[in-house]
């Protein structure tokens, strides 16, 4: 099965000959890299940006305007933070000029911990983006998706954030791609540039087909009746295990819905979860302070106060101002799988 | 109009084109100083917009390849450019009822200040607030430009003070890039000050053109943006240079601010060279126009604007509800939150 990087490779594959796809660019997005990541490995359109973020931004919202698709990549999310106020003209532009321009761009960006990135490999931006209002929101946390999503927000006339759960970048998916081989290895061999020069390969690309995972659309990754998990990205394998190991155990019955779009979320997926279980926690690793998962938890005070059996949770990162470097500063900073055990626990022991 | 039928020495233009761009710079000036009355009066809120600049502005409206998409010319435009997109076309009373945020406003429904302006059917983007975000967007029309064969061009605009702005430098940088050097005519209006700033406080370098010197392949000129002919002759020769060499160009015009910076400094007139007078001179000294029939167009155009402003303010504010409009390209979620509260 692919990976995230591969799936996401062959969905901007799959842009470049049938959406329209022309421009993919970025730092070390062209050859002879290919992406950091190489998610961009072997793509026939894509090339190398100057190290400007702000230019790869206002690059990327002209190109729009003018008629383009383009998708252009953050090398990591912890480097977008110069760029809000583009950010902010790629989401008002449309509402600004009354309905009168509209920017089709896709800027994607590796998101979050997990890779010992210290200070600036470990940001999330999820929970900034979701307030960047007129731009859509998506984090894939597996390969199909990641394929399904990247087709969507190509063809999406909004303006859409990317987000790439950059440890889960190399975690193959349990699901085929459409058009994807087989053999993992025959995959590797056909897409994946070799080590070392590179300057005459060339990929072999499978035969890919169309598959789209609507933006604004959950998935319901683990089917249960006794608490909901709503979660996206790299947490939501950690609590798909999780669930699987709590039903396998008798601990309990967890519903885990990964949410794959942050704007606009499913709200009628979590509604219809809660309304079965009555009980639900909201994981991510945005830090602690005005969190995505606060605003879904306030909401769900407000709209069904009286079909909640006992408080909802959030499990988040600590605010604090960075990751640290060592693994027992990032693995206490940011959520792991213990902590979901325990909240888990927690949520379906408390007393209704 | 395509470059190959503009003349390089203004006054080499026919009569009719000199009174006519002489008109322009008429409309432009009366409906700005309708638009500060109409700040000032309550008709309107803040106003910011660009008296002064109209010897500069004109001209470079004037010799846009006008048209929609990447094989016209894109304009990133900034907040004292209104003459320019009067001098391609626009119609005056649009820009009353920006003032008065009423939802007939063509540019922004009622939501955006006074010549903040986008008009896609002439490539014109939208105006914003932020200064100098305008150099990175042109950045991504220009490669759209530069990967056809067109004499289109990005043309973007702006003011002295956000030359410091690191987007004025992204732009230079990608423009240059050896990899692919992009047609983009960058223009910085010098009025000297950055709303209560004075530029030489602030800016080491002699000239902001001077930018322009880093890189081999790109022209950088300095002008009297106040006189309306060497604007004309700056801008035929960046315009030419840019449609056939397919590289940038770097052009900086010292204007005059008439206004102050906006509303916010009072915006009244102050004693500053004006363009309009001296255009106004050149054409009498060679027994193109006179006083009388100059005062003739200023009646004409102000009654057309005070025509303009009667209907205007017949006209409604947009419904509070129009917000949830143009959020999205494709519209509202159901699910979207649109309560703004508990």
């Amino acid at each position: 099965m692919a990976n995230i990087a591969q799936a996401i490779r062959m969905a901007l594959h799959y842009g470049e000959e049938h959406l329209g796809v022309k421009e993919i660019f970025g730092e070390d997005v062209g050859p002879p890299l290919g992406g950091v990541f190489t998610a961009t490995q072997g793509l026939k359109n894509s090339w190398n940006s100057p190290l400007d973020e702000r230019g790869i931004v206002g690059a990327a919202l002209g190109l729009a305007w003018a008629g383009s698709r383009p998708v252009a990549e953050i090398q990591f999310v912890d480097y977008i933070f110069n760029t809000i106020d583009l950010l902010k003209l790629a989401g008002n532009g449309l509402w600004a000029s009354g309905g009168q321009w509209k920017a089709p761009m896709v800027l994607m960006s590796p998101t979050g911990s997990g890779i010992h990135g210290s200070l600036y490999h470990s940001h999330s931006f999820d929970s900034i983006a979701t307030k960047l209002h007129g731009i859509k929101v998506v984090c894939p946390s597996n390969a199909k998706d990641a394929y399904g999503l990247m087709i969507a927000a190509i063809k999406s006339d909004d303006p859409v954030i990317y987000l790439k759960p950059k440890v889960l970048l190399r975690a193959r998916g349990a699901e085929r791609i459409p058009g994807e081989p087989e053999d993992p290895k025959e995959l590797s061999k056909r897409i994946d540039a070799p080590v070392g020069d590179r300057s005459d390969w060339k990929p072999d690309w499978p035969t890919l087909t169309d598959y789209t995972v609507e933006i604004g659309k959950a998935r319901v990754a683990v089917e249960g009746a006794g608490a909901t998990v709503v979660t996206h990205g790299r947490m939501a394998p950690i609590c798909e295990r999780v669930a699987k190991e709590f039903a396998e155990s008798g601990k309990g019955s967890v519903e885990v819905l990964d949410l794959r779009s942050l704007i606009p979320y499913d709200w009628d997926a979590i509604t219809t979860s809660v309304q079965k279980t009555g009980r639900v926690v909201f994981i991510n690793e945005e830090t602690e302070i005005t969190n995505f998962g606060e605003h879904l938890i306030r909401r769900l005070v407000d709209e069904m106060w009286d079909e909640l059996d006992v408080r909802p949770r959030l499990l988040a990162a600590k605010a604090t101002p960075g990751v640290g470097l060592s693994p027992s500063l990032e693995n206490f900073t940011q959520p792991q799988k213990a902590e979901v055990e325990a909240v888990l626990a927690e949520l379906l022991a408390d007393q209704a | 109009m395509t470059n190959a039928a503009v003349e390089a020495d203004l006054f080499s233009r026919p009569e009719p084109a000199l009174l006519e761009m002489h008109r322009l710079m008429v409309r432009a000036r009366l409906l700005e100083e309708r638009l500060i009355k109409m700040s000032k009066g309550g008709e309107g809120y803040f106003w910011i917009g660009g008296p002064g600049e109209e010897g500069f502005n004109v001209p470079l409206g004037l010799q846009v390849k006008k048209g929609r998409g990447p094989e016209f010319d894109f304009l990133h435009l900034h907040y004292r450019s209104a003459a320019i997109a009067l001098a391609m076309g626009a119609d005056p009373v649009d820009f009353l009822r920006q003032m008065r945020s009423v939802e007939t406003d063509r540019f922004s429904k009622g939501r955006n200040f006074i010549n903040h302006i986008a008009i896609p059917e002439w490539n014109i983007l939208p105006v914003a607030s932020t200064i100098e975000t305008q150099y990175s967007t042109a950045i991504g029309t220009a490669i759209a430009q530069a990967r056809l064969k067109t004499d289109a061009i990005t043309i973007v605009n702006g003011g002295d003070a956000g030359s410091a702005e690191g987007d004025f430098h992204s732009c230079l940088v990608w423009a240059n890039r050896p990899a692919l050097p992009l047609p983009i005519l960058m223009i910085v209006v010098d009025n000297g000050y950055g709303i209560s700033t004075e530029m030489q406080t602030q800016h080491g370098e002699k000239s902001i053109a001077d930018w322009a010197k880093v890189f081999p392949e790109m022209p950088g000129k300095e002008i009297d943006g106040n006189d309306a002919a060497a604007s004309w002759s700056a801008l035929e020769e960046a315009f030419s240079f840019v449609r056939k060499e397919r590289k940038p160009y770097l052009l900086v015009a010292k204007t005059s601010r008439l206004h102050g910076h906006s509303s916010s400094s009072g915006a009244n007139r102050v004693d500053e060279p004006d363009c309009l007078q001296r255009f106004e001179s050149d054409l009498i000294a060679r027994g193109l126009g006179d006083a009388e029939a100059f005062q003739k167009v200023r009646i004409d155009e102000g009654d057309a604007l005070t025509e303009g402003r009667k209907t205007v303010r017949t006209e409604a504010f947009p419904k509070p509800e129009s917000i949830w409009d143009d959020v999205f390209a494709d519209g509202m979620p159901s699910s979207y939150p649109t309560k703004g509260r508990s």
